[in-house]
């Protein structure tokens, strides 16, 4: 065998693995009954959930609670399919979160109960709204 | 009064570029088929058109610098990136903070590359330019904003708010402007993003060289000559792409909140796989020019890193990555038009490189295990491997939306860990890559067999184990795969460095670049690892409190909580918040926001009191983006200040809430970076109930947690802002509340005019108290005092030891500077031969 065979081999030897660890450590877009199915299968990889905020009758977002010391927080959020649930952050709730549209929570079920988001992705309005412009007019 | 002229203009301009681009381009085609009598003219009227489209590029970026500049904000662009409040240097940045204002900036770094190549080639004028002038005529083409049918080509700059939005206002009243604009975004606004765009742009259009020297050999048959005059273009676009990256990672530092440079974000994996092809190409195209080997691989990385610098447009800029990234660009309806630019030249290169692929020299002989060839193949394998191993989950977001486009559901999602997943990738790859150009070297400048490489690799790993030694034990570096990283990062350096002084020795600085180059990959590897494996959160709460359920007592507290004044104890150092402050104009230090009241102007203040010898109770001081709060945070060690650092927060309706910026405390060995992330909002304040306290002077009594001293009264004769009548009667009565070390006066006043009572209440937001004064009573000599409570101000923060930080940036400036030898060295290759009549 050539070492020129050999180099190709290790290479496409790599490339596989490469391949096979990006599929295995991706992450899915779930809800939160198919992440809690999931978690009581005994699977703990982090997910991604994607949802918006609960929201009262007014329109105000509603069910966000600040512990004590400020540096975490748990808040509840609606899946696409209309599952509430509630989620804990242990970080300090991020400046613009109660205006985000849309929120993603990257984590995992703690216990049937809670589900603990290792990171937040938010999707805030577009800075500029059409009925914006006469408020920043005036 | 809407001025439409600029916009117009600017459209025009645009409308020109792109004719002319497309005329250059064929024109340049028949100069190159021409036969020689015509060729002269031909070659005239293709420079020609193509100085009207340089002329006309720069002129769309005039013209909408002159709509940001004179703040015209009756214009869609300048309205939503720019406002009154931004100094010039920002104007620029708003500059590019829309899509079309960088794809602005591209054809404009474009449009000056190829003057350069026009008057710096002579064989390879026409061949190039044909390529270039196709380019801009894509680029151009984002930005036309001419609609056919349904159909969208490009988004224009020029556009008129009135037309970009439909907003009620406009029905009534047409020719409305808006008094300013939405402003741009405060991350934004920093040094570093008025030059890191331009930079890293001038390597997005560098690319271009190397590629259209391809594509132009390609066709003219010249398969390996377009190497030479490539090969300093390409080492010139890694060069300014490395550089562009590392201002980018530097301005994450500095400015964003997520606590180091590189966060493997999308949008930085998109700029970093086409840096990684191109530093191979350059190292296959060195190879070929030594030893006519690599050419084949040579081509294929080429037109990569051209192509993926527009898949990473693409990526970035379509709105595919969606919620995956935290970079968002909103889509312009650009995707398609991206797409097809991409497909366009992808098509183009695969099909000339598949045509003349049999034509190719390649030689048989097997590369030896002792030759450089195999090194450097081994090298650019490896850079190969790692660019793919990012790309791949990077295109996941990309990969969904295929599938979705054909009707299927795909929910994959990138790592939940980025850090963690690429990390354990790369790493490794760069600890090869580090062994690979330290070997690599020896290869390179000596002819080698398998005794003089053990000669001369025995001292410089003999060095290097004993500097690496001295590091492992001095800096305690005890996991394994930190020493393994300290050994491979010193070897490099310490090999290098043998051939540095060995090239410098024997010849000149000018064969230096490479080593020059690795050298700093070196320190790079060294550096990284201190910065990001041994950063160290300081900030882990220690307030000792308890929560319901015992899993969260478990979770680290990476975030502390400051209230104002109160001394927190944190590692070594005990920390101190001491309120907001603002930065003013012609001040060097910041100025406390409570001594400053705001005119109603934009960047405009009173001064409530004298503050040190830079301006008096009265004076109008001028500020520096008015929303910028810098928190004071002092750092004290055995009671004595050390040093104070003011992080930045800006609250910013507009852009949606608030957005804080880091301070760091540098020293040589590390950084300690503080930021704040989350405040008090006392903008406000839901007051509690009213408490009532009946105190006579000299009196001690508690509001709220604070111990307050009632020091008397006294009747003014005059009041600031109010013109006193004869008969009128006020009362000031003056109050100290201790909080820690820092005792404040708060004067409540109380008028009496024709009966009747005024009361001016006292509100300290730092304290989050308001005090008024209700009443005298004269008989029990006592007096009245309404106190309400909101909160004491307070921040939430984080701080972070990054130690040996300054390795890294060393290390890339290292890096840089060879590169910048390598170019040198090679354009003059290139002009020798040129001015030889080869070329």
């Amino acid at each position: 065998m050539k070492k020129g065979h050999l180099i190709a081999l290790g290479i496409i030897a790599v490339a596989i693995a490469i391949i096979l660890t990006s599929i295995g450590d991706a992450s899915s877009y779930e809800s939160f009954t198919t992440a809690l199915e999931m978690r009581q299968e005994g699977e703990d990889k982090a997910i991604h959930v994607v949802g918006k905020l609960q929201k009262d009758a007014a329109g105000q977002v509603e069910g966000i609670e600040v512990r004590e010391d400020k540096t975490s927080f748990t808040f509840m959020l609606v899946d696409n399919e209309g599952t509430t649930q509630k989620v804990f952050y242990n970080q300090p709730v991020p400046a613009d979160f109660h205006r985000s549209e849309q929120v993603v929570v990257i984590g995992s079920y703690r216990d049937q109960k809670i589900f603990v988001a290792d990171k937040i992705l938010m999707k805030c309005p577009s800075k500029y709204q059409e009925t914006d412009v006469q408020a920043a007019g005036i | 009064m809407i001025n439409t002229f600029v916009g117009n203009f600017g459209h025009l301009t645009t409308l020109v570029a792109f004719v002319s681009a497309l005329v250059t381009a064929f024109a340049y085609s028949q100069y190159f088929k021409a036969n020689e009598l015509e060729k002269d003219s031909w070659r005239r009227f293709s420079r020609v058109s193509f100085y009207i489209h340089a002329l006309s590029t720069s002129l769309i970026a005039v013209s909408l610098f002159e709509i940001i500049y004179n703040q015209r904000y009756e214009y869609f662009y300048a309205y939503s990136h720019s406002s009154k409040a931004l100094p010039v240097h920002y104007m620029i940045s708003s500059f590019w903070e829309g899509q079309e204002g960088a794809f602005i900036l591209w054809a404009f770094w474009n449009v000056v590359l190829g003057l350069i190549l026009v008057h710096t080639n002579k064989f390879w004028e026409a061949p190039v330019m044909v390529v270039f002038s196709l380019v801009q005529a894509f680029l151009v083409s984002m930005i036309l904003g001419v609609v056919v049918g349904d159909l969208k080509i490009g988004s224009s700059p020029f556009i008129l708010l009135r037309d970009a939005t439909q907003a009620p206002i406009f029905d009534l009243n047409p020719d409305f402007v808006p008094e300013d604009g939405t402003g741009l975004n405060p991350l934004l606004q920093n040094i570093w993003m008025v030059i890191h765009p331009p930079t890293l742009f001038l390597g997005y259009a560098s690319t271009l060289v190397p590629f259209a020297f391809l594509i132009g050999g390609l066709v003219t048959k010249k398969y390996a000559e377009w190497i030479r005059p490539a090969l300093p273009w390409a080492i010139f676009s890694a060069m300014i792409l490395g550089m562009g990256i590392i201002m980018g990672a530097y301005w994450a530092y500095v400015t964003l909140n997520f606590g180091g440079y590189w966060n493997w974000d999308p949008v930085e994996n998109a700029v970093y796989v086409p840096w990684l092809i191109l530093v191979a190409s350059i190292h296959t195209m060195i190879t070929f020019k030594k030893s006519a080997t690599a050419l084949k691989t040579s081509i294929v990385l080429v037109i990569l890193s051209f192509i993926l610098v527009l898949y990473a447009t693409f990526l970035v800029r379509s709105g595919v990555l969606g919620d995956a990234s935290v970079h968002s660009f909103t889509d312009l309806g650009l995707s398609g038009q991206l797409l097809i630019y991409l497909l366009f030249f992808m098509c183009v290169a695969i099909f000339l490189a598949v045509r003349a692929w049999k034509h190719l020299p390649t030689s048989e002989r097997e590369a030896s295990v002792y030759s450089r060839e195999f090194w450097i193949f081994l090298g650019a394998m490896t850079l190969g491997l790692m660019s793919f191993q990012v790309i791949l989950p990077t295109s996941i977001p990309a990969w969904n939306a295929l599938v979705e486009s054909f009707g299927g559901i795909s929910n994959m999602a990138p790592p939940a860990d980025q850090v963690g997943f690429y990390t354990k990738f790369q790493l490794w790859f760069a600890v090869v890559l580090a062994l690979l150009t330290s070997v690599g070297q020896f290869f390179w400048w000596q002819k080698i067999d398998r005794k003089t490489l053990t000669e001369s690799l025995v001292a410089p790993y003999v060095i290097s184990i004993i500097l690496s030694t001295l590091v492992i034990v001095l800096a305690k570096v005890y996991d394994w795969k930190y020493i393994i990283i300290v050994l491979t990062g010193m070897f490099t350096i310490v090999a290098n460095a043998f051939i540095l002084i060995k090239l410098l020795k024997k010849s000149t600085f000018k064969l230096a670049g490479g080593s020059l180059a690795h050298i700093g990959l070196g320190m790079i590897l060294i550096g990284i690892m201190f910065s990001s494996g041994y950063s160290e959160v300081i900030s882990m709460n220690m307030s000792g409190l308890t929560y319901s359920n015992s899993w969260e007592d478990e979770m680290n507290k990476e975030h502390v909580l400051l209230w104002i004044n109160k001394p927190t104890q944190m590692k070594d150092y005990t920390v101190i918040y001491r309120g907001r402050q603002k930065k003013a104009v012609g001040i060097p230090e910041y100025v406390p926001a409570k001594i400053l009241a705001s005119t109603g102007e934009v960047n405009e203040a009173i001064a409530l009191e004298d503050y040190k010898a830079y301006f008096k109770k009265g004076d109008t001081v001028q500020l520096v983006l008015e929303e910028n709060d810098y928190f004071k945070i002092d750092y004290l060690q055995n009671e004595a200040l050390q040093f104070s650092l003011s992080p930045m927060s800006q609250y910013n309706e507009g852009m949606g809430g608030l957005i804080s910026s880091p301070d760091s405390k540098i020293y040589l060995n590390k950084d300690l970076y503080t930021y704040v992330a989350a405040m008090n909002d006392f903008a406000d304040p839901e007051w509690k109930e009213d408490e009532t306290y009946e105190v006579s002077k000299g009196e001690q009594f508690h509001v709220a947690d604070f111990v307050a001293y009632f020091d008397g009264a006294e009747v003014l004769k005059e009041l600031d802002g109010y013109t006193l009548k004869e008969g009128d009667v006020a009362v000031k009565a003056k109050i100290r509340v201790l909080d820690y070390d820092v005792e404040k006066l708060l004067e409540p006043t109380f008028i009496i005019r024709d009966n009747q009572v005024g009361k001016l209440p006292v509100i300290d937001s730092e304290l989050g108290i308001k005090i008024s004064l209700e009443n005298i009573l004269p008989e029990q000599n006592k007096f009245v005092f309404k106190v309400n409570q909101y909160q004491k101000d307070y921040v939430v923060m984080k701080a972070i030891v990054k130690p040996y930080i300054n390795v890294l940036w060393i290390g890339t400036i290292v890096m840089l500077c060879g590169f910048t030898v390598a170019i040198f060295r090679r354009f003059d290759e290139f002009v020798k031969m040129r001015d030889k009549g080869i070329e």
